[in-house]
């Protein structure tokens, strides 16, 4: 009886998280003419035009690797960054370990709609408006503190002794981190990259601001730009929506395990 | 190879002092140990040494240069750890040979260094394996192989034998000792256990609180404790204390009260037998306790704890009275207030 409880309550939080990428689904295959047809049951015929139109119809493909350099670019900084300032930290001991932390945190709280003018500004003094780099840079600054946190608790985890003992054996403290301590923070990366990866990979309001033309414009802009002057293709937005959807689905199928184990470090002794 | 002098070196933690101002020489070749209960400073000092740690005023010397501003990896000495600190990620090979490569060394060498390192551990067969596969004493042999490989100027060993179980250290004790006898490396060691610093060392130093309570062979300092702290700590089982008022005859020196010192006493000086001797203190048997070659027989005078060694032919019976058994010349005697050694 408590079993089958356990199961009804996984079955509503299933259905409830997934209802609104079924409907998507239903409506990126449903002919046009069914489009907005309620409820949004089974189709009654199924059509791929809306992928195909998403392809020929916008420089989807374009818009899909500069939200891949985007959203890697950014990963690959904020883990650098991240893991050295973790490293430093929970490692070397630096001064004032909760206080740069809690600065670390503080940062993270300004809601994005209040830094947007200033970055605006920012970019556009730079010259960097309308290019990839300048939504890499935001994206990396923005998911630091994200990654300085969770690896930060995944360091900590890893005896202080391995540190000692690299530094005997002749490791300059790079080298420690990278030699001994980053091969052995594999989960911590991996979640904290994927973690970072997805909030750059769905981010808006900045790809908006900061982007003028298709040459660095990401995909959740373009999905947004695609309704016309009299009608809003629901069958484009629904594929492209789902096409998103699929790289960030991919990676954590692969990595669950290590994202679960990265952010769940020390909750648990091992 | 170094020898290695403290001059006042002191170590604080914030408010807290580690380290008291400890002068001290190593001498080249020597096998040092720092002995004292847990919390004493002398993982401080091994760390200290290492370069993991800065004193916090003094000066630490290796041949007479002072190596205060130097990193570890400029300092040439090496450290087994307690928890063996092996680099989950590398195979064992890749483990001991990691310090020959940080120093540029070529793979060919550090192939036959780490060969010759572990045919002298007895490891050869194990060098493709990674730690987590190794039981404990593998991953002590390993570590050893990891501090070795370079020949070290100076050797650092942080309860290197507190992780085996009994069987194991005993035998790693005798390893140590003979790759220390191989190898004639500045060894310094450190341990909580007294009896794995009276067998391992040329000299021991007893902490206390930061403090030397004293430094010599192990030998003189069982034999002749400086204050009841080291008489306490050295030897096993510890050494029994007791009031003056039990002894009859006993003189202390004339300006020290009959009430202000103490007796310390051995039990392995002291014999138990069932009937009344000469110079011999009844005390009622609690506790019999067969060791295989000894009988370690505790008994109570006065509320005051005695243990004394028995006849295993003739074990008291807990509950009746026996007598223990001294020889006036055993006798330590201390000074009740501050724990001094009283001649």
């Amino acid at each position: 009886m408590r079993r089958a409880g356990t199961y009804l309550g996984v079955l509503l939080v299933a259905a409830y998280c997934l209802a609104p990428l079924a409907w998507q689904l239903v409506t990126s295959l449903r002919p046009p003419a069914e489009l907005t047809t309620l409820p949004p049951l089974l189709p009654t015929q199924l059509t791929f035009e809306h992928y195909a139109a998403v392809f020929a119809g916008h420089p989807f493909g374009r818009m899909l690797l500069n939200s891949f350099i985007v959203a890697g670019g950014a990963t690959l900084i904020a883990l650098a960054f991240g893991s050295a300032a973790a490293f430093a930290l929970t490692k070397m001991r630096a001064r004032g370990f909760g206080l740069i932390l809690a600065i670390v945190l503080a940062t993270s709280m300004f809601p994005p709609i209040a830094t947007v003018s200033p970055l605006y500004l920012l970019i556009n003094g730079l010259g960097l408006r309308d290019t990839l780099a300048a939504l890499i840079l935001t994206y990396a600054s923005f998911a630091l503190p994200l990654a300085v946190w969770v690896l930060t608790n995944f360091l900590r985890q890893l005896p202080d002794e391995l540190y000692a003992a690299a530094r005997v054996d002749g490791c300059t403290p790079r080298q420690a981190l990278v030699r001994v301590i980053l091969p052995l923070a594999g989960p911590g990366l991996a979640a904290t990259g994927l973690l970072v990866f997805i909030v750059a990979w769905n981010e808006f309001l900045y790809a908006l601001t900061f982007t003028a033309t298709e040459r660095s414009r990401t995909v959740p802009v373009g999905i947004a730009l695609f309704p016309g002057l009299h009608e809003v293709p629901w069958g484009e937005i629904a594929a492209a929506s789902l096409i998103v959807t699929l790289p960030v689905f991919v990676l954590v199928l692969l990595f669950q395990r290590r994202i679960v184990e990265g952010l769940t470090a020390g909750a648990v002794k091992g | 190879m170094a020898a290695i002098a403290f001059e006042e070196v002191s170590k604080r933690f914030g408010t807290v002092t580690v380290l008291d101002r400890l002068d001290l020489r190593i001498e080249e070749g020597e096998f040092f140990t720092f002995v004292g209960p847990s919390g004493c400073g002398k993982s401080t000092t091994l760390t200290l040494i290492a370069g993991l740690e800065r004193p916090s005023a003094g000066t630490i010397r290796f041949d007479g240069q002072p190596v205060n501003h130097l990193a570890p990896r400029d300092r040439d000495v090496a450290m087994v750890f307690q928890s063996y600190a092996l680099y989950p990620h590398m195979s064992v090979a890749e483990n001991i040979g990691f310090p020959l490569k940080l120093r540029g060394t070529s793979g060919r060498d550090i192939e036959t260094a780490v060969a010759e390192v572990a045919a002298r551990l007895g490891i050869e067969a194990l060098l493709a394996r990674r730690p987590r596969e190794l039981s404990g004493g593998q991953r002590q042999r390993v570590a050893l192989g990891r501090a070795l490989v370079r020949r070290p100027r100076v050797f650092l060993l942080d309860e290197p034998l507190s992780n085996l179980d009994a069987r194991l250290r005993l035998e790693m004790r005798a390893e140590l000792k003979r790759l220390h006898g191989e190898y004639g490396i500045t060894t310094v060691y450190v341990t909580h256990d007294q009896e794995e610093a009276m067998a391992l060392s040329d000299r021991v130093a007893v902490l206390n609180a930061g403090r030397i309570e004293q430094c010599g062979p192990p030998l003189d300092v069982y034999r002749d404790p400086a204050n009841l702290f080291v008489a306490g700590f050295v030897g096993s089982p510890p050494i029994n204390v007791l009031d003056a008022r039990h002894f009859r005859g006993l003189a202390p020196p004339a300006d020290v009260p009959a009430s202000g010192v103490v007796v310390g006493l051995r039990p392995a000086d002291v014999r138990v037998a069932t009937e009344a001797r000469p110079l011999a203190l009844a005390g009622d048997v609690q506790l019999a306790e067969p060791t295989g070659d000894a009988l370690w027989v505790v008994g109570r005078i006065d509320g005051q704890q005695i243990i004394g060694r028995g006849q295993l032919t003739d074990a008291p019976v807990p509950g009746t009275t026996a007598y223990f058994e001294y020889e006036p010349e055993r006798l330590y005697l201390f000074e009740r207030a501050t724990g001094r050694r009283v001649p």
